[in-house]
């Protein structure tokens, strides 16, 4: 089991990554793999995070530009800091 | 090792026209809601028949009457029907349907019910609708080579998942099989939405880039601004999405692109159900992102196999053509594993590679223009829905 990731992202310019396993609990260390090159780090959940949400890998603020796929997916809306929950409470599009 | 699929053969149906079908449907095809009734006791009697029922076809007018009339022509002309009845209130009509799909050159009939009433036109479709299922029943496969075959996709109650997985592997397939010939087709303007400036950079002319962006402006300026709002937030990304963790439009729109790969680019951009023309190749089609209108007007365009990676689990089929479903969301193959032909959690699990998931894909798609049914078929999913332009007269 432990090469079986709990975090995908895709590219190494994202500052968030996507929980892939189901009933992520806070403070699991999460074994995080980045897609493009199979390269991997360590980050600590901060929160239970569903699976398919995604989670800050760098500390985030608000007016902060979110990044996923290497492009620009939306903005911060409030705050999240690494290992914490990123998603509508705190992440919105910039196109309105 | 990479799987060569360049002497693959499948076994399937050559139509009239050349074309190759992997379904044998005797279509009992109505041209407007009020024959559905007719339609319906027509299939309840012959068995072996198809009936479409839906909810449109009178008063249209204009463009959404040119989309009406392709969709119906277009869905009896598709290479997985062998025959339609073709059934509608009044002759005119119904003759402009029958003439559409005789073009194809294959067995279509048209009924009308006024001066004959119900129980007439069911008993006279009937008798035609018998003689087209003992003829299609002994039509013969034969080998065609995997190359004809028109496979199109749309993803459906996408996630995060869809984007790094499923829809990768439908991407991965288009790669391997464009370049051996086949047709395929992506959509879904308002799925679009968000990445539009890299789906315009996929373009393989110019030409085909500026046809998707005036498809894309005319989406935008025709149906969201045109309905006084600049926000699609309630329904893109859909709460389903947004169950599944996708939170912006761009997010979810890069997930979409994922199902075109690495290295395909479209060669053209075209109206809803509109049958492709410049030959072998990619095509971006001008669609709703709601599945079962999505799957229509692709079968409607000629393709025979559709591919449909989904994330939170749609459930959507098609009555004529195969929707193979692929997913990478563990928990959807948990909870509904009955409704995925194509499991590829692996991705997810770093355990299946893209290429791998490729080729399973691939696979799939061979056994099911072999015969396989899909899981959509096994559970009588059979969503047909016209899009609609605007309100009929």
């Amino acid at each position: 089991m432990s090469n079986i990731p709990q975090l995908l992202v895709h590219d190494h310019k994202d500052n968030v990554g996507v929980v892939v396993v189901e009933g992520l609990k806070a403070g699991t260390e999460m074994l995080c793999v980045v897609t493009h090159d199979n390269s991997s780090f360590k980050i600590t959940a901060n929160a239970d995070i569903p699976i398919g949400h995604k989670v800050a890998i760098k500390d985030l603020t608000e007016g902060d530009t979110v990044f996923k796929y290497g492009e620009d997916i939306g903005k911060m809306v409030g705050s999240a800091k690494q290992g914490e929950h990123v998603h509508t409470h705190n992440c919105k599009t910039k196109r309105w | 090792m990479p799987l060569d699929f360049s002497n693959q053969t499948i076994n399937a149906w050559r139509r009239e026209n050349g074309r190759v079908g992997v379904r044998n449907h005797v279509l009992i095809l109505p041209v407007d809601d009020i024959s559905n009734a007719a339609c319906e006791a027509v299939s309840n009697n012959v068995k072996g028949t198809m009936v479409i029922p839906h909810a449109y076809g009178r008063l249209q007018f204009g463009e959404d009457l040119d989309l009406h009339f392709r969709t119906i022509i277009g869905t009896g002309a598709n290479p997985n029907v062998a025959a339609v009845v073709v059934i509608g209130i009044e002759p005119e009509w119904t003759k402009i349907i029958t003439d559409g799909i005789a073009k194809t050159g294959k067995p279509v009939t048209g009924f009308s019910i006024e001066q004959n009433g119900d129980f007439e036109t069911v008993r006279a479709a009937g008798w035609k609708a018998k003689e087209y299922v003992h003829w299609a029943t002994e039509l013969q496969k034969e080998a065609c080579d995997l190359s004809e075959l028109w496979v199109s996709t749309k993803c459906g109650e996408s996630d995060t998942t869809t984007g790094l997985s499923s829809c990768p592997t439908v991407g991965n397939m288009y790669d391997k099989l464009l370049p051996h010939g086949i047709y395929g087709c992506f959509g879904e303007t308002s799925e679009i939405t968000g990445a539009e400036h890299i789906c315009e950079k996929r373009a393989a002319t110019p030409e085909a880039a500026a046809k998707f962006k005036a498809i894309w402006q005319a989406y935008n300026d025709d149906v969201i601004f045109a309905h006084k709002t600049d926000d699609l937030s309630d329904s893109q990304p859909t709460k389903g999405n947004i169950l599944g963790g996708l939170t912006t439009i761009e997010e979810k729109a890069m997930g979409n692109l994922e199902k075109i790969g690495r290295t395909s680019t479209y060669i053209d951009a075209m109206g809803p159900a509109v049958s492709p023309e410049k030959g072998p190749g990619l095509y971006y089609m001008d669609t709703s992102s709601a599945a079962a209108e999505c799957v229509t007007l692709m079968a409607a365009a000629g393709y025979v196999i559709h591919t449909f990676p989904t994330g939170q689990g749609n459930v959507v089929g098609n009555p004529i053509v195969p929707v193979i479903k692929i997913s990478g969301n563990p928990r959807t193959l948990r909870t509904m594993s009955e409704h995925i032909d194509v499991d590829v959690t692996g991705v997810l699990s770093r355990e299946q590679t893209i290429d791998q998931a490729g080729d399973a894909l691939i696979d799939m798609i061979i056994r099911t223009a072999n015969g396989r049914y899909t899981a959509a078929e096994a559970l009588g999913h059979v969503e047909f829905s016209m899009t609609k332009l605007y309100r009929s007269a």
